[in-house]
């Protein structure tokens, strides 16, 4: 019961497949009212306050992922009727099909708010429902002071939702209420119909956008634009024939976007995981990266190598601890960038370390490796390794990393780039350590064991400069690994 | 025959329910649109050879002569007992569109010397400017559709580069189209000696029709099927160009980006599919309070679920357009709408066109009824289930018959085909009551939609006043091989039936070739075959018949097999 009053829209059990119940509570704006809040907790711990606690409201249900608004096709029940609990009570129509909705409690239908043929956001009230006969003339008042100020006060109590992150109380502290339109009188937007469709889809206020059609109208174009989509027109017909009467039509299709394929070959689909990364890597594109590269001579790290091999220790798991000891000390390399506005200064360091597995590509995370010793991470990683093979990796064990670490250094490849992977501010690339000829201060040659790394950073947090800082500090526990033994 | 009666299935004939409450709210306009009678010269030429120039009534009546000595050869031969004098026909018909050309065609089988009147061109609405002419462009629409739709394709597996269409190919199409149907009909009645008299014909008196300006010619029965016309309710301006009825939207001299249609029946919603799919953006203005209002509700929804909601069309419901101006001096068309309940103006639409598809009105003016004490009512000719023509003191008009759109009983080119069919049946001596509730209809959009009989709330409000129990049973075109093979599952096939008798009231479809499915059930009704007969019947796998197949064994029928006796048709 108590979980009712967190979503409306995620509460919504499906008993049959035909039939959905919706949940009811006090308010769509709960999370706005914290007075009526402690009211609705009082009733249920039995503090019968015969107050407006009993009035309940009905709300829109969400009948499918993509439904923004629903439409009453007809109230089964009417203002009056008593109800019980599994009862059907109105019958909603979706983007998809007609469906019976249930109430979840006993009570009497006291009023309808959004009557037959009218349509409804999700997760707006369309109907009260009182406990006892007393409350239904309490009810009907109130619907009819809802009735005034429409169904807006919905989409507010959405946007407020997700407020639950502990993010910094300035940015979530209130909701702004809704700006009023302008105002500015009689200046009558047209808009095609297709713009319409477009407006309610993308959430583009159609009296805002200035039309480019035909006598001002506003077209689909002018939407898309609005709302920030580069359109990919699959070639409207319609152009073509504007031209005069040209005879020959076919030439005209010259901008054929894709090659074709070559014949014989094959087309394979993606798997899901496959789908993933290529979502991922698309992502990549709208972070403006850069690169930093830092050579580190690796003889120390190699003999601490030869000594702790015997006990289990990987080279991954060396890498790791180093990398996490350095973001210890530069946590804005080990920050994120979510909505381009604000750093998410992230409390655990967790390496994510880039393994080929099966024809794809995964990511299992070593979760606090600043904190855990070298024998416990090289324990872990193989248990990650193998239920990565198995394919029983749990979602926080390949989507939690804070920074990633990617090492082509045992196929011998001396230096690359990494993309950096969408949530994280910044991914490491290891090349192969080798022997090099090195002159020092003094110019005396030696031939030293060298490995290039390369660090790819989101530059809207991660500046040069600091990126510089923490592949310094990196280098130096590379260079005297002891540190990463203790 | 067989080929006019099975392309007939009309759009523009029909008259969507929401245009009769429009038409009794308005009065219809005293002189409808005139637009017919420039077909003559045509018409001329096509009828002979003999290039006879200037058109005159002496060329005329020189034709009417000639048949004359022939008839009057027969005419003695025959030597008709019950009229007092002989007759230049045994059958005369006025109006050579689908009606009148199947009543010719069954009367000559019959053995009636006929004749058939038309002031226009052989074919009527249907062939030239309704059902025959928005095959073709929907033939056109359907593919578009199809090579547009990228998921469906590939779907299929199948890879298309961009489709593309020539306007005046589309329209060139539809022209042939209609010029080869015209002259299929045309080449059928000479064939088999209908005479084809040119000109505008008249009712002079009992038996005498006037043919052209003075061409007096004497029939032993006459049949009016002279039609219909779009309707324009008033304050609409009709310019050709940018507001149109379907008389010029068949032509499409061009695709708007923007038009709006005024009406939501088969003709608005045919050409919103052809629109849409040729790039066009669209919006209905309906009168009644939901679009579609003569289909089936549940159908009705399903179509607009698929139809509507989807495409890039919306909708005003529950308005009238009171006043519509054509685009002039770089402004757009605008349409004024006014709340339809309670009159208050609603809202100004500015659009690139104005298709009027509001219906059509009977082309019955200037028919010489007042001749014969004959009063139309709202234009059309009352008649009787015989379709003999009713006089204004409520009496038969003896030897004379109206058919098809002018008697508007079925705004269908078939019905009027068979209304016709039925008139010669009685004339050749057998009784015969056409059973209108056996007639289907179709709606050619993308998937087709298709009916027969009475709809689900017709049929319940019949079984309370007559006290039996009504049922309804669907089969979805998802669960049909055929349908999913096509990858076109989406689609409803509706029953509507009494479970004691198992008799069929009204069947329902939308789907992939509804108009072509609908005849299993509409044969049933004309024959009176019961459900519980129907279900052993045999379907082809896998075919969309077995929709149907599946929609009677889906049916509860408490009767036991062929024991019901097969009811004698019904008429309305």
């Amino acid at each position: 019961m108590a979980s009712a009053s967190s979503s409306l829209l995620s509460k919504v059990p499906t008993s049959s497949a035909n039939t959905i119940s919706f949940s009811a509570s006090l308010s769509p704006a709960l999370p706005l009212f914290p007075s009526q809040f402690h009211l609705r907790r009082h009733r249920k711990t039995g503090n019968a306050l015969r107050v407006q606690s009993k009035i309940r409201e009905i709300f829109m249900p969400a009948l499918s992922s993509t439904m923004t608004e629903g439409k009453i096709v007809s109230w089964i029940k009417s203002e009056g009727d008593l109800l019980s609990k599994g009862e059907s009570v109105v019958v909603v129509e979706s983007d998809k099909a007609d469906m019976d909705v249930e109430t979840f409690y006993d009570g009497i239908l006291a009023a309808i708010v959004v009557p037959e043929g009218e349509s409804a956001p999700v997760g707006a009230p369309i109907g009260l429902l009182a406990e006892t006969e007393e409350e239904i003339a309490e009810a009907k008042a109130k619907a009819a002071s809802a009735g005034g100020s429409s169904p807006a006060p919905a989409p507010a109590a959405a946007a407020a939702a997700p407020a639950v992150s502990p993010s910094p109380p300035a940015t979530a502290a209130s909701a702004p209420p809704p700006p009023p339109r302008p105002a500015d009188g009689p200046r009558k937007t047209v808009a095609t119909p297709s713009a319409k469709k477009l407006a309610k889809q993308h959430k583009v206020d159609i009296s805002k956008v200035v039309g480019t059609g035909p006598f001002g109208r506003v077209t689909p174009g002018d939407i898309e634009a609005a709302a920030g989509i580069v359109s990919t027109k699959p070639n409207v017909a319609a152009p073509a024939v504007a031209a005069q009467s040209a005879p020959v039509a076919a030439p005209k299709v010259a901008s054929a976007p894709s090659t074709p394929a070559l014949p014989g070959s094959t087309v394979v689909p993606f798997t899901t995981m496959q789908s993933a990364v290529s979502k991922n890597m698309l992502e990549s594109l709208s972070v403006p990266s850069f690169r930093v590269g830092y050579p580190i001579t690796t003889d120390a790290l190699d003999a601490l190598y030869e000594k702790v091999k015997p006990k289990g220790v990987t080279m991954t798991a060396l890498l790791a601890k180093a990398a996490a000891m350095a973001l210890a000390q530069h946590p804005v390399v080990n920050a994120s960038c979510k909505d381009g506005k604000s750093f998410t200064y992230n409390s655990n360091i967790n390496i994510a370390v880039a393994v080929a597995i099966n024809g794809g590509l995964i990511t299992p995370v070593l979760q606090d490796a600043d904190k855990l010793d070298l024998y416990l991470l090289s324990q872990k990683w193989r248990e990650l390794v193998e239920k990565a093979r198995a394919k029983q990796l749990q979602p926080n064990e390949y989507n939690s990393g804070t920074f990633t670490l990617s090492n082509l250094g045992m196929f011998g490849v001396d230096r690359f780039d990494a993309i950096l992977p969408p949530g994280q501010g910044a991914i490491m690339a290891v090349g192969a350590s080798k022997p090099t000829v090195i002159a020092d201060k003094d110019g005396f040659f030696s031939v030293k064991n060298k490995m290039l790394v390369n660090v790819t950073a989101d530059h809207r947090i991660v500046y040069g400069a600091d990126l510089a800082a923490f592949l310094q500090t990196f280098s130096k526990i590379i260079e005297n690994p002891e540190s990463l033994t203790m | 025959m067989q080929a006019s009666l099975s392309l007939s299935v009309s759009n523009p004939a029909a008259i969507p329910r929401s245009s009769h409450g429009f038409e009794s709210s308005i009065p219809f306009p005293s002189k409808p649109v005139n637009l017919r009678f420039c077909g003559l010269r045509r018409e001329a030429l096509g009828f002979s050879s003999a290039s006879s120039y200037p058109l005159s009534t002496s060329r005329s009546s020189r034709s009417i002569a000639r048949s004359n000595k022939v008839s009057a050869s027969l005419g003695g031969a025959n030597g008709s007992s019950s009229a007092p004098k002989s007759f230049d026909y045994d059958l005369i018909i006025i109006g050579a569109g689908v009606g009148g050309h199947g009543a010719a065609l069954h009367a000559v089988e019959k053995g009636l010397k006929t004749a058939i009147v038309e002031g226009d061109v052989v074919g009527g609405t249907c062939v030239n400017r309704g059902c025959v002419p928005s095959k073709a462009l929907l033939a056109v629409s359907g593919r578009m559709r199809e090579l547009q739709n990228e998921h469906h394709l590939k779907a299929l597996g199948l890879q298309v580069s961009a489709a593309g269409y020539d306007r005046q190919g589309v329209a060139d199409h539809a022209n042939n189209l209609a010029t080869k149907i015209r002259g299929n009909l045309t080449n059928s009645m000479k064939a088999l000696g209908v005479d084809i008299l040119t000109g505008f014909g008249a009712v002079l008196g009992p038996q005498k029709v006037k043919v052209g300006k003075d061409t007096v010619v004497t029939a032993k029965d006459i049949i009016i099927a002279t039609g219909s016309v779009p309707f324009v309710p008033k304050g609409i301006e009709v310019d050709g160009k940018t507001v149109i009825t379907s008389d010029h939207a068949l032509k499409l001299e061009f695709v708007p980006d923007w038009i709006a249609i005024v009406g939501s029946g088969y003709i608005g919603l045919e050409f919103s599919d052809v629109y849409t799919a040729l790039g066009s953006e669209v919006t209905f203005v309906e009168a009644l309070d939901q679009l579609m209002p003569g289909f089936d509700p549940e159908i009705g929804k399903l179509a607009q679920r698929v139809l509507i909601n989807p495409r890039k069309i919306d909708y005003h419901t529950g308005v009238f357009a009171t006043k519509i101006t054509p685009a002039n001096n770089g402004k757009p068309v605008t349409i004024e709408l006014i709340d339809a309940k309670t009159k208050e103006p609603k809202e100004t639409l500015e659009v690139d066109a104005a298709l009027i598809a509001t219906g059509r009105a009977p082309f019955t003016n200037g028919l010489g009824l007042e001749n014969i004490n004959v009063a139309t009512q709202r234009g059309f000719i009352p008649v009787d289930e015989r379709m003999r023509v009713i006089d204004s003191n409520g009496d038969l008009v003896p030897h004379l018959f109206c058919i098809g759109d002018a008697n508007g009983k079925m705004m269908l080119a078939h019905a009027a085909s068979a209304q016709g069919i039925s008139v010669v049946e009685q004339l050749t001596g057998r009784d015969h009551v056409l059973n209108h509730l056996s007639i289907p209809a179709a709606c050619f959009t993308h998937p087709e939609i298709s009916m027969v009989g009475l709809t689900e709330p017709q049929a319940r409000e019949k079984a309370e006043l007559e006290g039996f129990e009504v049922a309804v049973a669907k089969t979805s075109f998802k669960a049909n091989t055929k349908a999913l093979a096509e990858n076109e599952g989406e689609g409803l096939a509706k029953l509507i039936y009494r479970p004691d008798n198992g008799e069929i009231l009204g069947v329902h479809i939308f789907g992939l070739h509804a108009a072509d499915l609908i005849h299993e059930a509409s044969n049933a009704i004309a024959l009176g075959t019961r459900i519980q007969d129907l279900k052993l019947a045999v379907h082809a796998h896998p075919t969309l018949s077995e929709v149907l197949d599946e929609l009677f064994k889906s049916a509860k029928v408490n009767a036991h097999v062929g024991s019901s006796p097969v009811a004698e048709p019904v008429a309305v």
